[in-house]
């Protein structure tokens, strides 16, 4: 038989160059077997080839196209070739991490059923068809698992509101627009594990009484889309989805309908407005039906809540966040990507052991957590633990886990303007706060940087960012303000 | 003819419920822009009013009026690409005339910008150096 050489081919790894390193690999003409992964989300190590060996998986990195001739130089690489990193599951960033929802993720070929079912995909799926749809929806809540597109509210109380309502017909609806800067979990898992978020659509289906379900993507993902829609004809032949019929729907480039209503406005057809609450989407959602709308990671957690037992799950964490988070850290860092962690580690932690601080080696200034509504943070608060209420107490937010790094270069004045910006530019115009709000933000911010009024300016900007908190009618106007309040306080002299 | 063009496409388009988004990304895709004079055929086709489908079209950034003149280069210039130099990033970009710079914001490379798109590809961590490598070919 020839050995396996995996290569990894999510967006970012090809963005890495990793398709030229594998076709370098194929062009070799040695008994090599290139299996194409997903990613295991260590980009500083991309491209990160791996073989296998009698004690796992061995792993090299990074390797550029040109190290291809020199890494099977003497025929297939060993653990004595400089380029090796030992087992890669030795790697002590991949080490200390707990990997629940993500164990599949780089590992596995994604579009292969065989592949996904030995390492023990459709368990969830097999144990829930056994179950009441009740007796489901109590295991999502003794998970304790919670939102993870950024809302953090209760799964299991969504699942419930949703069973509880009576009509013909109810939606499930994968919210698959992810659209913040930092984070590309839903991204990683959709191109390299996409049949657990099928199958944790068809479970929570079989919970709430759907059968017809939408995965909406955002346009800027077009391989994730590519996949899902791949991975959804192999499970719909393989007989996967009998009772439920899943179709791919491809966003349209708007920041906004990543808001679960708006999105629900969309998949309508209809321009991508955020609506009134209540009625909430449980109740009237798509097309006026019950409709559970999910973060793809919220929905990929619920396969192995299933197959391993809701306890097993709530088992980790702390307090009141259970699980594991899978944090995505980015912007300037040195060993940036996914770290799937228990709830409860330290922002320190991750952003300077596992991090490594800096990719430019300069003084870490800031972390932006939750993405571009969210708090930037400063170091003397990196002792805070991730969690959802820890990082309330420091009015921030933990979000989805995206945790963006920023060096001593960044001017966070013009971070903060950047916050009221982006929010007129992705405004939906629907309330007053946030459509005419965010442009007073840049007009004032602009007054207090050119020192006009400085002070009497900086009363103004708390006093807009309370009304837009208060009054907006989503989170974009409601919480846009966040990074920029918290630069008043943190970072007093930045403005 | 146009119209023969335009109903073709609606003709093979599949029965779908909530069928405007997938339809104007077909035409988008066919004609690389979406022709006005094939709003109306659209409508009709629909049930909706021109407007309904107008609103649409121009509420979302995927949608556009009229053909690009130049081939597009979308820079992310969202925070974690800023945090990496995406803001010196565009400055360099804009003095290239051959080709359109786009802001865009994110796309999910956030652990290795800056980033970027163009012709089709993504392209982590590029410098202006590289910028001009690939947009020059």
């Amino acid at each position: 038989m020839s050995t396996r050489v995996y290569v990894p081919a999510d967006a970012a790894a090809r963005a890495l160059g990793a398709d030229s390193v594998a076709e370098a690999i194929a062009n070799l003409d040695l008994d090599i077997d290139i299996v194409r992964t997903g990613s295991r989300g260590l980009y500083w190590l991309e491209t990160l080839v791996e073989m296998d060996s009698d004690q796992g998986r061995l792993g090299f990195g990074p390797v550029p196209a040109a190290a291809v001739p020199f890494l099977f130089e003497a025929g297939l690489p060993d653990a004595d070739h400089e380029l090796c990193l030992g087992l890669v599951s030795d790697i002590p960033e991949l080490a200390v991490q707990e990997r629940h929802t993500t164990a599949r993720c780089g590992v596995i070929d994604p579009l292969s059923l065989d592949e996904y079912r030995r390492y023990g995909g459709f368990q969830g799926l097999e144990k829930a068809r056994q179950l009441r749809p009740q007796d489901i929806v109590e295991q999502i809540q003794q998970s304790g698992l919670r939102g993870r597109g950024g809302g953090a509210f209760p799964t299991g109380i969504k699942w419930q509101t949703v069973l509880n309502a009576e009509a013909d017909r109810k939606y499930v609806v994968c919210n698959a627009d992810e659209g913040d800067s930092g984070t590309f979990i839903d991204r990683l898992i959709m191109e390299s594990d996409p049949m657990m978020l099928i199958e944790g659509m068809c479970i929570a289906a079989l919970a709430v009484g759907a059968d017809t379900g939408y995965i909406y993507i955002r346009s800027g993902y077009p391989q994730a889309i590519a996949t899902m829609r791949r991975a959804l004809e192999l499970a719909t032949t393989a007989g996967y989805l009998e009772d439920l019929q899943l179709e791919v729907r491809e966003a349209a480039g708007v920041y906004i309908c990543g808001e679960e209503t708006a999105l629900l406005e969309s998949l309508e057809g209809k321009r991508g407005m955020v609506r009134y609450r209540p009625p909430l989407p449980a109740l009237e959602g798509l097309f006026g039906q019950p409709t559970l709308v999910n973060n793809v990671l919220s929905l990929a957690a619920v396969p192995a809540i299933l197959a391993d037992g809701a306890d097993q799950y709530a088992a980790m964490g702390q307090e009141r966040s259970r699980g594991t988070l899978t944090v995505q850290l980015a912007g300037n860092v040195k060993r940036g990507g996914l770290y799937e962690v228990p709830f409860g580690t330290s922002l320190r932690e991750l952003v300077d052991s596992l991090g490594g601080g800096t990719l430019s080696g300069r003084p870490v200034r800031a972390v932006q957590a939750g993405g571009p509504l969210g708090a930037y943070i400063p170091p003397a608060l990196f002792d805070t633990p991730l969690d959802y209420e820890a990082f309330k107490a420091i009015d921030a937010m933990l979000g989805h886990g995206g945790l963006v790094v920023f060096d001593d270069q960044i001017d966070l004045g013009e971070m903060a303007r950047f916050a009221m910006s982006f929010c007129a530019e992705e405004s939906c115009g629907k309330c007053t706060p946030c459509r005419i709000g965010s442009v007073r933000g840049v007009e004032v911010i602009d007054r207090i940087r050119a020192g006009e009024q400085a002070e009497d300016n900086r009363i103004l900007l708390k006093d807009l960012c309370d009304t837009m908190i208060d009054g907006s009618l989503c989170a974009l106007g409601g919480m846009a303000p966040y990074p920029v309040l918290s630069i008043m306080k943190h970072f007093p002299e930045e403005l | 003819m146009n119209e023969q063009q335009y109903q073709a496409v609606i003709d093979t388009h599949p029965d779908m419920e909530g069928p405007l988004l997938p339809l104007l990304h077909r035409f988008q895709h066919e004609f690389g822009h979406i022709p006005p004079d094939a709003v109306p055929i659209i409508a009709r086709a629909l049930n909706l009013s021109r407007a309904e489908v107008h609103g649409v079209i121009s509420f979302y950034r995927d949608f556009t009026d009229t053909p690009a003149d130049k081939p597009i280069v979308k820079l992310c210039q969202a925070e974690a690409c800023q945090a990496t130099g995406a803001r010196l990033l565009k400055e360099h970009a804009s003095q290239q005339d051959e080709v359109a710079i786009e802001s865009v914001y994110c796309l999910g490379l956030c652990a290795c910008g800056p980033a970027m798109a163009f012709d089709g590809e993504l392209y982590a961590r590029v410098t202006p150096a590289l910028f001009d490598e690939l947009t020059r070919k």
